[in-house]
């Protein structure tokens, strides 16, 4: 990461807890250059997250408030910190299982609500941390842990999902388009609403070694091909009967 | 100091008040500016009470999706710097174990009021039970303490309501008001104070929010927002709360320092009542709604020429037993009239040495009589 981005990193933190070729460590560097541009006092910023590996992106690393809560919680937390001191920032950044799976409820909830609250979601499609079992996004067919024989389930699309619920910000980047993805971010936080933010990352220790994807720089070639057709209209991943769309999706 | 004298902030006097109504006034008057909550038979009230005074009094009111998020969003609060509180009934507190763990383990002081009702599962929602004495305490993972208060009247559900929140603060625990079903709905005439004793969270600025030297201590307890780049989390973290999710050592002190906050101060903590224990043989110890029907009973055996005594625990958790053991070396046998299947019983009995117990179980979504309390003393005799 670039040294200008330093500040709002705690001295403490030495090193990076992803592995390597994830994508998640360019999604908080994204975070962080969004957070610059829009000059967000980090003083008055809470980042929220839950439990998986997306969940250590702000705990312990920004030089903020962080509530690291419970696996699937960070947006019921996020409510309660926000409704007690509307005065906060309050971002959540967590993983697609965290948010999608157990955390569907809140999600959906907080959505229709429309409380301003900025919920970024960090979409490896995979449990990365406990050892890369199927997620509610994992494509159809795909190899996990729990789906040997391949995922015989449709995925959600969260940009679908969380519109459907009712979020006036809703938008769906990747880590292989940084600066599309920082727009977005900066426009979800900038929100006086409820915004959304589905960020495609990929996991090559968990996802691209079951899914024999060579390495992690071939997983990000895949991507940034699919996306580049995303000026056509749609970004698929490889094997994925519905395809997922990058960009802005608000009326 | 942090125990500060207020002006009641709802109307004092003689009041005529439901239980719940009670708890919530009770709620407002320590100083609660968040509630987050789902609906719930029987203590459905206490919600609609908040949500329709918090936010006139400066206050949040949230209803969540369900118990989870519920006491999630409590937690998010309190951190947030508010005094905050839900309430529920069996059901809901089931949904909210893991969350109150969190809440034990990153010491953040929230109440929770449970009107209890007949469990388990779904059971009778609309009839009285006391079955929550153990999950109140036992029901989330790993090793952790709570502190819990019986009322058994509608002004203790406001006055032990303002104590909860005080004990909450104080010790930076969950503390619950485990209420019952009769207590709830009950109505009475309750006399409100013109003043409170109020206790507001100790703040020192830039002092390690989890953890201090002493092996019972309780830290500064600060907010976001506030310029501390405050770290919290429900692993095992250090006083600033980075996370040691290795170290034996960290883990080690942690739980038990936990534990010992609110364990070496029982004697502040544990309150209870006697009725005419100076004499008696046979002392029943009853909590909540059955203690009222304890202490009629008890009178009609004083009546009758019996020794007989009532010991009323107003705090169930932590438990006294040092109380009971005081009170066994003076009595022949206790009598423990629970509407469960004999949870204090146990409690009783693992600290009456050679007191004999006898256990009055209940579990038919009924109060226990003061008859059935006067049969089984004369069994006793």
């Amino acid at each position: 990461m670039a040294r200008s981005m330093e500040k709002y990193l705690r001295p403490e933190v030495q090193t990076t807890p992803f592995c390597p070729g994830c994508g998640h460590g360019v999604l908080m560097g994204s975070l962080l250059r969004a957070i610059d541009q829009l000059e967000l006092d980090m003083s008055k910023t809470l980042f929220v997250s839950g439990i998986g590996c997306a969940a250590w992106i702000p705990s312990p690393n920004f030089a903020a408030d962080t509530l690291h809560t419970l696996h699937g919680r960070a947006v019921a937390f996020a409510t309660g910190a926000k409704a007690a001191n509307p005065k906060l920032k309050v971002i959540v950044i967590s993983g697609d299982g965290d948010l999608a799976s157990i955390g569907g409820n809140h999600l959906i909830h907080a959505a229709r609500r429309n409380l301003e609250l900025t919920v970024i979601c960090a979409n490896n499609m995979i449990y990365g941390m406990t050892g890369g079992q199927m997620a509610p996004t994992t494509p159809q067919g795909h190899l996990t842990a729990t789906s040997v024989t391949g995922n015989p389930y449709r995925p959600f699309d969260l940009v679908k999902l969380v519109k459907g619920a009712g979020a006036p910000y809703v938008a769906r980047g990747a880590v292989t388009r940084p600066y599309e993805l920082i727009g977005y971010l900066k426009k979800a936080i900038a929100s006086p609403d409820f915004a959304f933010v589905d960020v495609l990352s990929p996991c090559p220790t968990q996802y691209g070694r079951r899914n024999k994807l060579d390495s992690a720089g071939a997983m990000y070639e895949r991507l940034r091909g699919l996306c580049q057709s995303e000026a056509q209209g749609a970004c698929a991943p490889e094997g994925a009967e519905d395809t997922l769309q990058l960009g802005e999706f608000n009326d | 100091m942090p125990l500060t004298t207020v002006t009641n902030p709802v109307k004092a006097g003689s009041r005529y008040l439901s239980g719940n109504d009670a708890a919530a006034e009770g709620a407002i008057a320590a100083g609660c500016r968040y509630y987050g909550g789902y609906p719930i038979t029987p203590s459905s009230e206490i919600m609609e009470y908040m949500s329709r005074e918090l936010v006139p009094r400066g206050g949040a009111f949230m209803q969540m999706e369900d118990e989870i998020a519920s006491i999630s969003s409590v937690v998010g609060a309190s951190w947030s710097g508010a005094k905050a509180m839900t309430a529920t009934s069996g059901p809901g507190l089931s949904l909210m174990q893991e969350c109150l763990g969190y809440a034990a383990f990153t010491e953040t002081p929230v109440v929770l009021v449970d009107v209890q009702r007949a469990g388990p599962c779904t059971g009778q929602a609309t009839k009285v039970g006391a079955g929550d004495i153990m999950a109140v305490k036992w029901g989330s993972h790993g090793d952790y303490q709570v502190v819990a208060l019986s009322p058994w009247s509608v002004q203790e559900m406001f006055s032990l309501t303002v104590e909860a929140f005080n004990l909450a603060e104080r010790l930076r625990v969950p503390a619950f008001l485990l209420a019952e079903e009769a207590t709830g709905h009950l109505r009475e005439r309750v006399d409100l104070p013109e003043t409170l004793e109020i206790y507001d969270r100790d703040y020192v600025p830039k002092q390690p929010p989890f953890g201090c030297d002493e092996a019972d201590g309780i830290p500064s307890m600060p907010g976001f927002g506030m310029g501390e780049n405050l770290l919290v989390t429900g692993s095992t973290h250090d006083q600033w709360g980075f996370r040691k999710t290795e170290g034996p050592a960290f883990h080690d002190s942690l739980v038990r320092r936990l534990s010992q906050k609110v364990l070496s101060r029982k004697a502040e903590i544990c309150r209870h009542e006697g009725y005419y224990l100076d004499d008696a043989e046979l002392v029943v110890v009853a909590y909540g709604f059955t203690a009222r029907a304890a202490l009629r009973a008890v009178r009609q055996a004083r009546q009758e020429g019996l020794a007989v005594g009532l010991l009323r625990l107003i705090t169930i958790w932590p438990f006294d037993d040092e109380l009971i053991t005081r009170v066994a070396q003076g009595a022949k046998g206790f009598l423990v009239p629970e509407m469960n299947l004999g949870q204090v019983d146990g409690l009783v009995r693992s600290a009456a040495g050679d007191t004999s117990v006898k256990s009055l179980t209940q579990v038919n979504g009924s109060t226990i009589s003061p008859a059935s309390i006067m049969t089984a003393l004369k069994e006793m005799r």
